[in-house]
């Protein structure tokens, strides 16, 4: 596989894998190493590429392997510190991004749900994948994707709502 | 009318039952404008699902791994010539220029050789004729107590006397 081809091949998806990783690792700049990383271990493995059933899906889960370790590791070396200091800056950098202020809420409050919940609505709710899709990238069956997702939402849900009631009151 | 099958859409969109059909035309409702006053709480979370979608990932990835590759070849061609530059001389063994210009070191350093012990041999002479003098010595020193011994007599004859 030439590198046009690679390209070709990975570019549909690169960004996806970049939003997985940011919401799972916050901060921008560690969700492009992330992504990075990603698509140069996809990119030494080019041969075997064509084995795969479905590349996408592969570096989806590589993607969450990837960035649950990296959280991981981070927790037990006890880069925290360094860690809330990229949150803040990406924040800031979301403030850029994102005018209105109660969208910026959501996903404050995205970023207090489990990181499971957060993969889910992540694969569902921004990149509108399948139910199967998720279940095979997430080795879960397809009723637990769901139950996870429901949660999730009605989090989501609840907290917006209190908010929302906490602007009129 | 509208309104009712949206409630029940958000209502199954919140047991995760929803098609993703029926989430884009939540989407799309929420969206637009005209959002009922009670449903107004859930604009953002739309929102922010549809915005996020939009960022995208701009860095560069640096996929040129030939480079690379031709890179750590020329570290190990480097240390390749080092090592050869070490080694094929002493395979090579000494070049005919350098096999003469030691059999001249050599000459010149027997011929030094030969003129120090030109100079031995001289010295040796030399020490010959001191041992020559010091048997003389020797000699001398014999009749001094041939002498000394005659003087002995000779008191022991006034003595007598």
């Amino acid at each position: 596989m030439k590198q046009a081809d690679f390209v070709s091949l990975v570019m549909p998806f690169k960004d996806k894998v970049f939003r997985l990783a940011k919401r799972l690792l916050v901060s921008r700049e560690e969700a492009e190493d992330a992504t990075q990383e990603i698509l140069l271990k996809l990119w030494k493995n080019n041969k075997k590429i064509g084995d795969y059933k479905n590349v996408e899906a592969f570096s989806m889960t590589m993607t969450k392997n990837f960035c649950l370790d990296r959280l991981k590791s981070k927790q037990a070396s006890n880069l925290k510190i360094v860690h809330s200091n990229y949150t803040d800056s990406s924040s800031s950098l979301q403030n850029q991004v994102e005018a209105k202020d109660s969208v910026d809420w959501v996903s404050k409050i995205m970023e207090d749900l489990p990181e499971q919940q957060k993969i889910i609505v992540q694969l569902r709710d921004i990149e509108d994948y399948d139910y199967s899709d998720i279940a095979k990238m997430l080795d879960m069956n397809e009723t637990a994707v769901r139950v996870n997702l429901s949660r999730a939402r009605k989090t989501i849900r609840e907290k917006l709502t209190n908010t929302h009631q906490h602007g009129i009151k | 009318m509208v309104l009712n099958n949206i409630e029940d859409l958000i209502e199954k969109y919140h047991n995760a039952e929803t098609s993703l059909q029926e989430e884009a035309q939540l989407k799309a409702y929420f969206a637009s404008d005209n959002v009922a006053a009670h449903l107004e709480h859930y604009k953002p979370m739309f929102q922010y699902f549809s915005q996020s979608k939009q960022e995208q990932y701009t860095k560069d990835v640096p996929l040129n791994s030939k480079k690379t590759k031709l890179y750590q070849w020329i570290s190990v061609a480097a240390v390749a010539v080092l090592m050869l530059g070490l080694i094929v001389p002493s395979f090579m063994g000494p070049t005919e220029e350098e096999k003469q210009e030691a059999l001249m070191v050599y000459n010149q350093t027997m011929e030094a050789f030969n003129l120090i012990s030109l100079g031995m041999n001289e010295g040796k002479t030399q020490l010959t004729n001191l041992a020559v003098a010091g048997e003389n010595i020797d000699e001398g020193a014999k009749q001094a107590s041939k002498l000394s011994e005659f003087n002995t007599m000779t008191n022991k004859i006034l003595k007598n006397k």
